[in-house]
Protein backbone atom coordinates (compact mmCIF):
# COMPACT_ATOMS: atom_id res chain seq x y z
CA UNK A 1 0.00 0.00 0.00
CA UNK A 2 1.76 3.46 -0.77
CA UNK A 3 0.61 6.28 1.35
CA UNK A 4 0.81 9.94 -0.20
CA UNK A 5 0.44 12.64 2.00
CA UNK A 6 -0.48 15.82 0.14
CA UNK A 7 -0.02 19.51 1.67
CA UNK A 8 -1.39 18.25 4.99
CA UNK A 9 -1.83 21.11 7.89
CA UNK A 10 -3.34 20.34 11.22
CA UNK A 11 -4.44 22.68 13.56
CA UNK A 12 -5.41 21.96 17.38
CA UNK A 13 -8.00 24.01 18.91
CA UNK A 14 -8.05 26.33 15.80
CA UNK A 15 -9.73 29.82 17.35
CA UNK A 16 -9.14 29.67 21.06
CA UNK A 17 -6.41 30.92 22.59
CA UNK A 18 -4.55 27.16 23.00
CA UNK A 19 -4.39 27.09 19.29
CA UNK A 20 -1.12 25.11 18.37
CA UNK A 21 -0.09 24.53 14.46
CA UNK A 22 1.32 21.03 14.64
CA UNK A 23 1.50 20.14 10.92
CA UNK A 24 2.36 23.03 8.29
CA UNK A 25 1.91 21.88 4.71
CA UNK A 26 3.05 18.42 4.83
CA UNK A 27 4.27 16.50 1.31
CA UNK A 28 5.80 13.05 0.62
CA UNK A 29 4.95 9.79 -0.19
CA UNK A 30 5.57 6.53 1.24
CA UNK A 31 6.71 3.67 -0.99
CA UNK A 32 4.69 0.44 -0.73
CA UNK A 33 6.79 -2.32 1.39
CA UNK A 34 9.28 0.48 2.61
CA UNK A 35 10.54 0.83 6.34
CA UNK A 36 10.46 4.59 6.91
CA UNK A 37 11.88 5.86 10.36
CA UNK A 38 10.23 9.45 11.31
CA UNK A 39 12.33 11.34 13.94
CA UNK A 40 12.03 14.62 15.61
CA UNK A 41 11.83 16.41 18.95
CA UNK A 42 8.98 16.46 21.44
CA UNK A 43 6.27 18.44 19.80
CA UNK A 44 7.99 18.32 16.39
CA UNK A 45 4.56 16.93 14.65
CA UNK A 46 5.42 13.07 14.72
CA UNK A 47 2.35 11.67 16.49
CA UNK A 48 -0.08 14.58 14.91
CA UNK A 49 0.90 12.83 11.70
CA UNK A 50 0.41 9.47 11.79
CA UNK A 51 -2.38 9.73 12.79
CA UNK A 52 -3.68 11.45 9.59
CA UNK A 53 -2.47 7.69 7.99
CA UNK A 54 -5.61 6.17 9.39
CA UNK A 55 -8.14 8.77 9.48
CA UNK A 56 -7.99 9.53 13.53
CA UNK A 57 -7.67 12.84 12.94
CA UNK A 58 -8.99 14.98 10.24
CA UNK A 59 -6.48 17.30 8.54
CA UNK A 60 -7.51 21.10 8.58
CA UNK A 61 -6.08 21.27 5.20
CA UNK A 62 -4.39 19.09 2.61
CA UNK A 63 -4.85 15.15 2.51
CA UNK A 64 -3.84 11.57 2.49
CA UNK A 65 -3.73 9.27 -0.75
CA UNK A 66 -4.40 5.42 0.08
CA UNK A 67 -3.33 3.76 -3.12
CA UNK A 68 -4.29 6.98 -5.04
CA UNK A 69 -7.64 7.43 -3.18
CA UNK A 70 -8.39 10.19 -0.79
CA UNK A 71 -9.18 8.85 2.49
CA UNK A 72 -11.12 11.70 3.77
CA UNK A 73 -13.81 11.74 1.20
CA UNK A 74 -14.92 8.04 1.86
CA UNK A 75 -17.55 7.00 4.16
CA UNK A 76 -17.10 6.33 7.64
CA UNK A 77 -17.69 3.14 6.92
CA UNK A 78 -14.77 2.32 4.26
CA UNK A 79 -12.40 4.44 6.96
CA UNK A 80 -13.13 1.32 9.73
CA UNK A 81 -12.57 -0.61 7.05
CA UNK A 82 -8.98 1.45 6.17
CA UNK A 83 -8.08 1.15 9.97
CA UNK A 84 -7.81 -2.61 9.29
CA UNK A 85 -5.28 -2.28 6.61
CA UNK A 86 -3.46 0.23 8.56
CA UNK A 87 -2.42 -0.63 11.87
CA UNK A 88 -1.55 1.92 14.54
CA UNK A 89 0.41 1.43 17.83
CA UNK A 90 0.40 4.06 19.82
CA UNK A 91 2.40 5.60 22.37
CA UNK A 92 2.05 2.75 25.75
CA UNK A 93 0.19 0.61 23.65
CA UNK A 94 -0.17 -1.54 27.03
CA UNK A 95 -2.81 1.22 28.44
CA UNK A 96 -5.22 0.42 26.32
CA UNK A 97 -5.54 -3.49 27.81
CA UNK A 98 -9.09 -4.20 28.38
CA UNK A 99 -9.67 -7.43 28.51
CA UNK A 100 -9.57 -10.76 30.86
CA UNK A 101 -7.40 -13.04 29.19
CA UNK A 102 -4.58 -12.49 26.57
CA UNK A 103 -6.49 -14.02 24.16
CA UNK A 104 -9.43 -12.55 24.46
CA UNK A 105 -7.50 -8.97 24.16
CA UNK A 106 -5.30 -9.49 20.82
CA UNK A 107 -8.65 -10.99 19.35
CA UNK A 108 -10.57 -7.62 20.11
CA UNK A 109 -8.86 -6.41 16.26
CA UNK A 110 -9.96 -9.60 14.21
CA UNK A 111 -13.12 -9.72 16.21
CA UNK A 112 -13.87 -6.26 14.73
CA UNK A 113 -13.04 -7.02 11.50
CA UNK A 114 -15.56 -9.85 11.07
CA UNK A 115 -13.78 -13.00 10.84
CA UNK A 116 -14.75 -16.34 11.87
CA UNK A 117 -13.90 -17.87 15.12
CA UNK A 118 -11.37 -20.15 13.03
CA UNK A 119 -9.61 -17.36 11.92
CA UNK A 120 -9.54 -15.42 14.75
CA UNK A 121 -7.83 -18.38 16.90
CA UNK A 122 -4.91 -18.38 14.05
CA UNK A 123 -4.27 -14.84 13.84
CA UNK A 124 -4.25 -14.43 17.84
CA UNK A 125 -1.58 -17.60 18.03
CA UNK A 126 0.42 -16.15 14.93
CA UNK A 127 0.57 -12.82 16.24
CA UNK A 128 1.86 -13.61 19.80
CA UNK A 129 4.66 -16.08 18.62
CA UNK A 130 5.32 -12.94 15.94
CA UNK A 131 5.75 -10.82 18.97
CA UNK A 132 8.04 -13.51 20.58
CA UNK A 133 5.65 -14.73 23.61
CA UNK A 134 4.94 -18.23 24.57
CA UNK A 135 0.92 -18.57 23.58
CA UNK A 136 0.12 -21.52 25.48
CA UNK A 137 1.75 -20.35 28.48
CA UNK A 138 0.46 -16.68 28.68
CA UNK A 139 -3.51 -17.13 26.80
CA UNK A 140 -5.23 -17.10 29.94
CA UNK A 141 -3.34 -14.95 31.88
CA UNK A 142 -5.00 -11.36 32.67
CA UNK A 143 -3.05 -9.03 30.35
CA UNK A 144 -2.56 -6.86 34.20
CA UNK A 145 -0.38 -9.56 35.83
CA UNK A 146 2.26 -9.50 33.18
CA UNK A 147 5.72 -7.60 33.19
CA UNK A 148 5.73 -4.25 31.60
CA UNK A 149 7.41 -5.50 28.87
CA UNK A 150 5.10 -8.59 28.12
CA UNK A 151 2.17 -6.01 28.09
CA UNK A 152 3.51 -3.66 25.39
CA UNK A 153 4.28 -7.25 23.30
CA UNK A 154 0.77 -8.50 24.05
CA UNK A 155 -0.42 -4.75 23.01
CA UNK A 156 1.53 -4.87 19.72
CA UNK A 157 0.64 -8.47 19.20
CA UNK A 158 -3.32 -6.83 19.20
CA UNK A 159 -2.45 -4.61 16.31
CA UNK A 160 -0.40 -7.21 13.88
CA UNK A 161 -3.60 -9.57 14.33
CA UNK A 162 -5.30 -7.69 12.10
CA UNK A 163 -2.89 -8.15 9.52
CA UNK A 164 -2.30 -4.67 8.61
CA UNK A 165 -0.41 -3.88 4.98
CA UNK A 166 1.07 -0.90 6.67
CA UNK A 167 2.09 -0.64 10.37
CA UNK A 168 2.86 2.43 12.17
CA UNK A 169 4.40 2.19 15.67
CA UNK A 170 4.54 5.41 17.70
CA UNK A 171 8.18 5.01 20.11
CA UNK A 172 7.25 1.34 20.57
CA UNK A 173 10.54 0.87 22.87
CA UNK A 174 9.89 4.24 25.29
CA UNK A 175 10.14 2.92 28.32
CA UNK A 176 11.60 -0.27 27.78
CA UNK A 177 15.02 -1.64 29.07
CA UNK A 178 17.82 -2.13 26.73
CA UNK A 179 17.07 -5.66 26.10
CA UNK A 180 13.40 -5.54 25.47
CA UNK A 181 14.16 -2.66 22.98
CA UNK A 182 16.60 -4.68 20.98
CA UNK A 183 14.26 -7.11 21.15
CA UNK A 184 11.01 -5.16 20.14
CA UNK A 185 12.98 -4.17 17.02
CA UNK A 186 14.42 -6.94 15.58
CA UNK A 187 10.94 -8.41 15.76
CA UNK A 188 9.50 -5.10 14.03
CA UNK A 189 12.58 -6.29 11.46
CA UNK A 190 12.22 -9.34 10.46
CA UNK A 191 8.54 -8.89 10.63
CA UNK A 192 9.09 -6.40 8.12
CA UNK A 193 11.27 -8.31 6.00
CA UNK A 194 8.94 -11.58 6.27
CA UNK A 195 5.66 -9.86 5.48
CA UNK A 196 6.83 -7.14 3.13
CA UNK A 197 4.58 -5.14 4.85
CA UNK A 198 5.46 -1.44 4.78
CA UNK A 199 6.45 -0.09 8.02
CA UNK A 200 6.36 3.75 9.68
CA UNK A 201 8.47 3.69 12.84
CA UNK A 202 8.60 6.69 15.04
CA UNK A 203 11.36 6.92 17.71
CA UNK A 204 13.46 9.42 19.54
CA UNK A 205 16.90 7.55 19.38
CA UNK A 206 18.67 7.40 15.64
CA UNK A 207 21.06 5.16 17.25
CA UNK A 208 17.31 2.49 16.73
CA UNK A 209 16.26 3.77 13.65
CA UNK A 210 19.39 4.25 11.90
CA UNK A 211 20.40 0.58 11.18
CA UNK A 212 17.25 -0.53 10.01
CA UNK A 213 15.08 2.16 7.99
CA UNK A 214 15.53 3.13 4.10
CA UNK A 215 14.75 6.13 5.01
CA UNK A 216 14.54 8.54 7.73
CA UNK A 217 11.77 11.60 8.02
CA UNK A 218 12.87 14.00 10.14
CA UNK A 219 10.44 16.52 11.72
CA UNK A 220 11.09 19.75 13.11
CA UNK A 221 7.98 22.20 14.07
CA UNK A 222 5.61 20.68 12.08
CA UNK A 223 7.71 20.75 8.97
CA UNK A 224 9.17 18.22 7.22
CA UNK A 225 13.22 18.70 7.30
CA UNK A 226 15.09 15.57 5.72
CA UNK A 227 13.49 12.98 4.18
CA UNK A 228 16.27 10.73 2.74
CA UNK A 229 18.14 7.76 3.36
CA UNK A 230 20.22 7.51 6.63
CA UNK A 231 23.47 7.81 4.60
CA UNK A 232 22.65 11.53 3.62
CA UNK A 233 20.27 12.67 6.61
CA UNK A 234 23.66 11.63 8.95
CA UNK A 235 25.74 13.57 6.86
CA UNK A 236 24.17 17.12 8.30
CA UNK A 237 24.86 16.81 11.76
CA UNK A 238 25.28 20.55 12.00
CA UNK A 239 21.54 20.92 11.02
CA UNK A 240 20.26 17.67 13.23
CA UNK A 241 22.25 19.17 16.31
CA UNK A 242 20.38 22.96 15.80
CA UNK A 243 16.89 21.31 15.92
CA UNK A 244 17.99 19.00 19.28
CA UNK A 245 18.85 15.88 17.58
CA UNK A 246 21.91 14.12 17.43
CA UNK A 247 23.79 11.33 15.14
CA UNK A 248 24.57 7.76 16.45
CA UNK A 249 27.52 8.03 19.00
CA UNK A 250 29.21 5.95 16.22
CA UNK A 251 29.05 8.86 13.70
CA UNK A 252 30.70 11.27 15.84
CA UNK A 253 33.85 8.63 16.56
CA UNK A 254 34.26 8.33 12.98
CA UNK A 255 34.21 12.16 12.41
CA UNK A 256 36.45 12.70 14.93
CA UNK A 257 38.21 9.64 13.34
CA UNK A 258 38.85 11.32 10.07
CA UNK A 259 40.96 14.15 12.06
CA UNK A 260 43.38 11.59 12.25
CA UNK A 261 42.58 9.60 9.28
CA UNK A 262 41.29 11.69 6.08
CA UNK A 263 40.51 8.42 4.40
CA UNK A 264 38.44 6.98 7.03
CA UNK A 265 34.29 7.45 5.92
CA UNK A 266 32.36 9.47 8.06
CA UNK A 267 29.18 8.11 7.09
CA UNK A 268 28.73 5.29 9.07
CA UNK A 269 26.12 4.78 11.52
CA UNK A 270 26.10 1.03 12.39
CA UNK A 271 29.47 -0.19 15.05
CA UNK A 272 29.32 -3.24 12.66
CA UNK A 273 29.88 -0.53 9.77
CA UNK A 274 32.22 0.76 11.96
CA UNK A 275 34.57 -2.01 12.50
CA UNK A 276 34.87 -2.62 8.78
CA UNK A 277 35.94 0.56 8.09
CA UNK A 278 38.10 1.20 11.15
CA UNK A 279 40.34 -2.36 10.08
CA UNK A 280 40.40 -1.66 6.77
CA UNK A 281 41.80 1.85 6.81
CA UNK A 282 44.55 0.46 9.86
CA UNK A 283 45.22 -2.54 7.72
CA UNK A 284 45.61 -0.37 4.84
CA UNK B 1 -17.34 15.99 21.34
CA UNK B 2 -15.56 16.38 24.13
CA UNK B 3 -14.23 19.79 23.67
CA UNK B 4 -17.65 21.25 23.67
CA UNK B 5 -17.12 21.64 27.33
CA UNK B 6 -16.72 24.98 28.13
CA UNK B 7 -17.82 24.88 31.88
CA UNK B 8 -15.27 24.83 34.68
CA UNK B 9 -12.70 26.25 31.56
CA UNK B 10 -10.04 28.67 32.00
CA UNK B 11 -9.50 30.91 29.37
CA UNK B 12 -6.66 33.59 30.19
CA UNK B 13 -6.93 36.97 28.39
CA UNK B 14 -5.46 38.83 31.61
CA UNK B 15 -8.00 41.18 31.82
CA UNK B 16 -9.38 43.35 34.66
CA UNK B 17 -11.71 40.77 35.63
CA UNK B 18 -9.55 38.28 35.29
CA UNK B 19 -6.30 40.54 38.11
CA UNK B 20 -9.64 40.44 40.18
CA UNK B 21 -9.04 38.34 43.44
CA UNK B 22 -11.26 34.77 43.47
CA UNK B 23 -13.00 35.84 46.51
CA UNK B 24 -14.61 38.82 45.48
CA UNK B 25 -15.61 37.15 42.09
CA UNK B 26 -16.53 34.54 44.34
CA UNK B 27 -18.89 36.50 46.62
CA UNK B 28 -20.01 38.38 43.21
CA UNK B 29 -21.10 35.39 41.77
CA UNK B 30 -23.46 33.94 44.87
CA UNK B 31 -25.09 37.28 45.44
CA UNK B 32 -26.05 37.64 41.89
CA UNK B 33 -27.27 33.43 41.86
CA UNK B 34 -29.30 34.30 44.60
CA UNK B 35 -30.75 37.86 43.15
CA UNK B 36 -31.48 35.61 39.71
CA UNK B 37 -34.14 34.08 41.53
CA UNK B 38 -35.52 37.14 43.35
CA UNK B 39 -36.39 38.84 40.34
CA UNK B 40 -40.10 39.25 38.92
CA UNK B 41 -40.20 41.40 36.08
CA UNK B 42 -38.01 41.93 32.87
CA UNK B 43 -37.08 44.80 33.93
CA UNK B 44 -34.87 42.86 35.95
CA UNK B 45 -33.61 40.61 34.06
CA UNK B 46 -33.11 43.69 31.76
CA UNK B 47 -30.67 45.34 34.33
CA UNK B 48 -29.02 41.60 34.17
CA UNK B 49 -28.12 41.35 30.57
CA UNK B 50 -26.66 44.85 30.99
CA UNK B 51 -24.47 43.59 34.03
CA UNK B 52 -23.59 40.53 32.02
CA UNK B 53 -22.84 41.90 29.08
CA UNK B 54 -20.60 44.71 30.34
CA UNK B 55 -18.80 42.02 32.40
CA UNK B 56 -18.23 40.18 29.67
CA UNK B 57 -17.04 43.15 27.46
CA UNK B 58 -14.30 43.74 30.42
CA UNK B 59 -12.99 40.18 30.48
CA UNK B 60 -12.21 40.13 26.93
CA UNK B 61 -13.43 36.35 26.56
CA UNK B 62 -15.36 36.30 22.95
CA UNK B 63 -19.06 36.25 23.17
CA UNK B 64 -19.12 33.17 21.08
CA UNK B 65 -17.31 30.89 23.57
CA UNK B 66 -19.59 31.91 26.39
CA UNK B 67 -22.52 31.19 23.84
CA UNK B 68 -20.91 27.50 23.55
CA UNK B 69 -21.41 27.24 26.63
CA UNK B 70 -24.85 27.72 26.70
CA UNK B 71 -25.22 25.10 23.75
CA UNK B 72 -24.83 22.06 25.86
CA UNK B 73 -27.54 23.24 28.22
CA UNK B 74 -30.33 23.80 25.20
CA UNK B 75 -31.90 21.17 26.06
CA UNK B 76 -33.10 21.16 29.85
CA UNK B 77 -34.13 24.69 28.65
CA UNK B 78 -36.38 23.55 26.39
CA UNK B 79 -37.36 21.26 28.43
CA UNK B 80 -38.52 23.76 30.86
CA UNK B 81 -39.73 26.61 28.15
CA UNK B 82 -42.12 23.87 26.97
CA UNK B 83 -43.49 22.34 30.26
CA UNK B 84 -43.90 25.99 31.90
CA UNK B 85 -45.31 26.87 28.77
CA UNK B 86 -48.36 24.24 28.47
CA UNK B 87 -48.46 23.34 31.92
CA UNK B 88 -49.16 26.76 33.49
CA UNK B 89 -52.83 27.13 34.33
CA UNK B 90 -54.19 31.38 33.69
CA UNK B 91 -55.52 33.27 30.80
CA UNK B 92 -55.75 31.24 27.90
CA UNK B 93 -54.13 33.33 24.43
CA UNK B 94 -53.89 30.22 22.24
CA UNK B 95 -54.48 27.09 21.75
CA UNK B 96 -52.96 24.10 19.95
CA UNK B 97 -55.12 20.92 19.87
CA UNK B 98 -55.32 20.00 23.45
CA UNK B 99 -52.58 22.31 25.11
CA UNK B 100 -53.10 25.87 25.51
CA UNK B 101 -50.76 28.05 26.11
CA UNK B 102 -51.36 30.76 29.19
CA UNK B 103 -50.61 34.26 29.57
CA UNK B 104 -49.04 33.01 32.55
CA UNK B 105 -47.50 30.38 31.13
CA UNK B 106 -45.61 32.67 28.81
CA UNK B 107 -44.33 34.96 31.32
CA UNK B 108 -42.96 31.93 33.58
CA UNK B 109 -41.47 29.87 30.55
CA UNK B 110 -39.63 33.13 29.60
CA UNK B 111 -38.47 34.08 33.04
CA UNK B 112 -37.22 30.44 33.60
CA UNK B 113 -35.59 30.50 30.43
CA UNK B 114 -33.65 33.94 31.01
CA UNK B 115 -32.72 32.44 34.44
CA UNK B 116 -31.19 29.66 33.32
CA UNK B 117 -29.11 30.99 30.35
CA UNK B 118 -27.65 34.10 33.06
CA UNK B 119 -27.45 31.75 35.38
CA UNK B 120 -24.64 29.63 33.70
CA UNK B 121 -23.49 32.82 31.81
CA UNK B 122 -22.54 34.39 35.08
CA UNK B 123 -21.16 31.07 36.94
CA UNK B 124 -19.19 30.20 33.43
CA UNK B 125 -17.66 33.97 33.15
CA UNK B 126 -16.54 33.30 36.92
CA UNK B 127 -14.63 30.04 35.87
CA UNK B 128 -13.34 31.14 32.77
CA UNK B 129 -11.54 33.92 34.10
CA UNK B 130 -10.01 32.27 37.29
CA UNK B 131 -7.54 29.98 37.23
CA UNK B 132 -8.56 26.33 39.11
CA UNK B 133 -5.96 27.13 41.36
CA UNK B 134 -7.38 31.00 42.39
CA UNK B 135 -10.50 29.53 42.80
CA UNK B 136 -9.77 26.73 44.56
CA UNK B 137 -8.30 29.24 47.15
CA UNK B 138 -10.85 31.62 47.43
CA UNK B 139 -12.97 28.89 47.81
CA UNK B 140 -11.27 27.43 50.55
CA UNK B 141 -11.38 30.91 52.16
CA UNK B 142 -14.80 31.18 51.47
CA UNK B 143 -15.60 28.01 53.20
CA UNK B 144 -13.66 28.85 56.55
CA UNK B 145 -16.61 31.16 57.18
CA UNK B 146 -19.45 28.37 56.85
CA UNK B 147 -19.94 26.69 60.29
CA UNK B 148 -19.44 22.74 60.13
CA UNK B 149 -17.91 22.54 56.63
CA UNK B 150 -14.63 24.71 58.06
CA UNK B 151 -13.50 21.84 59.74
CA UNK B 152 -12.54 20.39 56.46
CA UNK B 153 -12.13 23.53 54.45
CA UNK B 154 -8.54 22.89 53.19
CA UNK B 155 -9.56 18.87 52.26
CA UNK B 156 -12.40 19.97 50.69
CA UNK B 157 -10.60 22.53 48.50
CA UNK B 158 -7.63 20.46 47.96
CA UNK B 159 -10.31 17.42 46.46
CA UNK B 160 -11.61 19.93 44.46
CA UNK B 161 -8.14 21.62 43.19
CA UNK B 162 -6.89 17.89 42.41
CA UNK B 163 -10.61 17.17 40.47
CA UNK B 164 -10.24 20.06 37.94
CA UNK B 165 -6.74 19.54 37.55
CA UNK B 166 -7.49 16.40 36.91
CA UNK B 167 -10.53 16.75 34.10
CA UNK B 168 -8.08 17.74 31.08
CA UNK B 169 -5.98 14.58 31.85
CA UNK B 170 -8.63 12.43 32.00
CA UNK B 171 -10.06 13.48 28.45
CA UNK B 172 -7.01 13.16 27.00
CA UNK B 173 -6.57 9.99 28.16
CA UNK B 174 -9.93 9.16 27.34
CA UNK B 175 -9.26 10.40 23.54
CA UNK B 176 -5.90 8.62 23.42
CA UNK B 177 -7.81 5.42 24.49
CA UNK B 178 -11.04 6.03 22.20
CA UNK B 179 -8.13 6.35 19.21
CA UNK B 180 -6.19 3.21 20.05
CA UNK B 181 -9.27 1.03 20.11
CA UNK B 182 -10.61 2.50 16.97
CA UNK B 183 -7.05 1.95 15.36
CA UNK B 184 -8.02 -1.93 16.46
CA UNK B 185 -11.19 -1.43 14.51
CA UNK B 186 -13.67 -0.58 17.03
CA UNK B 187 -16.69 1.47 16.27
CA UNK B 188 -17.97 3.76 18.60
CA UNK B 189 -19.96 5.41 16.20
CA UNK B 190 -22.46 3.40 15.20
CA UNK B 191 -25.13 0.87 16.38
CA UNK B 192 -28.44 0.37 18.82
CA UNK B 193 -27.77 1.57 22.32
CA UNK B 194 -26.83 -1.71 23.63
CA UNK B 195 -23.81 -2.39 21.57
CA UNK B 196 -22.91 1.02 22.02
CA UNK B 197 -22.93 0.67 25.53
CA UNK B 198 -21.22 -2.13 25.08
CA UNK B 199 -18.43 -0.89 23.24
CA UNK B 200 -17.68 1.39 26.05
CA UNK B 201 -15.97 -1.18 27.42
CA UNK B 202 -12.89 -1.13 26.05
CA UNK B 203 -12.72 2.68 27.08
CA UNK B 204 -13.65 2.44 30.29
CA UNK B 205 -11.58 -0.19 31.69
CA UNK B 206 -8.31 1.09 30.51
CA UNK B 207 -9.53 4.84 31.69
CA UNK B 208 -10.15 3.30 35.23
CA UNK B 209 -6.61 1.87 35.36
CA UNK B 210 -4.76 4.49 34.75
CA UNK B 211 -7.05 6.87 36.70
CA UNK B 212 -6.50 4.67 39.83
CA UNK B 213 -2.42 4.08 38.33
CA UNK B 214 -2.80 8.10 38.52
CA UNK B 215 -4.56 8.79 41.68
CA UNK B 216 -1.99 6.82 43.75
CA UNK B 217 0.86 8.02 42.17
CA UNK B 218 -0.84 11.06 42.98
CA UNK B 219 -0.51 10.08 46.34
CA UNK B 220 2.92 8.57 46.82
CA UNK B 221 4.42 11.72 45.30
CA UNK B 222 2.16 14.02 48.15
CA UNK B 223 3.62 12.11 51.20
CA UNK B 224 6.92 11.88 49.59
CA UNK B 225 6.77 15.79 49.80
CA UNK B 226 5.64 15.65 53.31
CA UNK B 227 1.72 16.58 52.60
CA UNK B 228 -0.32 16.38 55.77
CA UNK B 229 -3.11 18.20 55.07
CA UNK B 230 -4.10 22.29 55.96
CA UNK B 231 -2.86 22.21 59.28
CA UNK B 232 0.29 25.30 59.72
CA UNK B 233 0.58 24.66 55.47
CA UNK B 234 1.92 27.94 53.60
CA UNK B 235 1.12 29.17 50.27
CA UNK B 236 3.88 30.27 47.84
CA UNK B 237 0.81 33.27 46.32
CA UNK B 238 -1.01 34.59 49.23
CA UNK B 239 -4.57 35.69 48.19
CA UNK B 240 -4.29 40.06 48.64
CA UNK B 241 -6.70 41.95 48.45
CA UNK B 242 -6.37 45.39 46.17
CA UNK B 243 -7.45 48.54 46.08
CA UNK B 244 -9.66 47.15 42.64
CA UNK B 245 -11.35 44.55 44.65
CA UNK B 246 -12.52 46.97 46.96
CA UNK B 247 -13.88 49.27 44.34
CA UNK B 248 -15.39 46.82 42.64
CA UNK B 249 -17.03 45.48 45.61
CA UNK B 250 -18.83 48.58 46.35
CA UNK B 251 -19.84 48.34 42.54
CA UNK B 252 -21.47 44.76 42.93
CA UNK B 253 -23.05 45.80 45.99
CA UNK B 254 -24.91 49.05 43.74
CA UNK B 255 -25.40 46.29 41.15
CA UNK B 256 -27.05 43.74 43.26
CA UNK B 257 -29.10 46.38 45.05
CA UNK B 258 -29.84 47.62 41.85
CA UNK B 259 -31.34 44.12 40.96
CA UNK B 260 -33.50 44.49 43.73
CA UNK B 261 -34.93 47.35 43.53
CA UNK B 262 -36.08 46.77 40.17
CA UNK B 263 -38.50 43.75 41.69
CA UNK B 264 -40.48 47.26 43.15
CA UNK B 265 -41.05 48.61 39.76
CA UNK B 266 -44.81 48.64 38.70
CA UNK B 267 -44.44 49.66 35.31
CA UNK B 268 -45.20 46.77 33.05
CA UNK B 269 -42.41 45.50 30.27
CA UNK B 270 -44.45 42.82 27.86
CA UNK B 271 -45.88 41.42 30.46
CA UNK B 272 -48.50 42.55 32.85
CA UNK B 273 -47.13 43.33 36.07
Amino acid sequence: MSVEIKNLSHTYSEGSPFEFKALKEINLTIEDGSFIGIIGHTGSGKSTLIQHLNGLLTPTSGTVLVDGKDIFETKKAQLIQLRHQIGLVFQYPEHQLFEETVQKDVAFGPRNQGLTEDEIDQRVRQSIKMVGLDFDAIKDKSPFELSGGQMRRVAIAGVLAMEPAVLILDEPTAGLDPRGREEILAQIKSLHSQKQITVILVSHSMEDIGKMVDKILVMNEGEVVFYDTPNRVFTEISTLESIGLAVPEVTYLMRRLKEKYPEIREDIFTVEAAKKEILKVVRG
Amino acid sequence: MLKDVTIGQYYPTGSVIHKLDPRTKILFTTAFVVMLFFLNNLWGYLATFVILATITLLSKIPVGYIIRGIKGLVLIIMLTVVLNLFMTPGTVVATLGPLTVTLEGLKVATYMALRLIFLVVGTSIMTLTTSPIDLTDGMEWCMRYIPFVRRYAHELAMMMSIALRFIPTLMEETERIMKAQKARGANFETGNIISRAKNLIPILIPLFISAFRRADELATAMEARCYRGGENRTRMKQLAFEFRDGASLVLMFVMIVGLYLTTWIQIPLLFPV
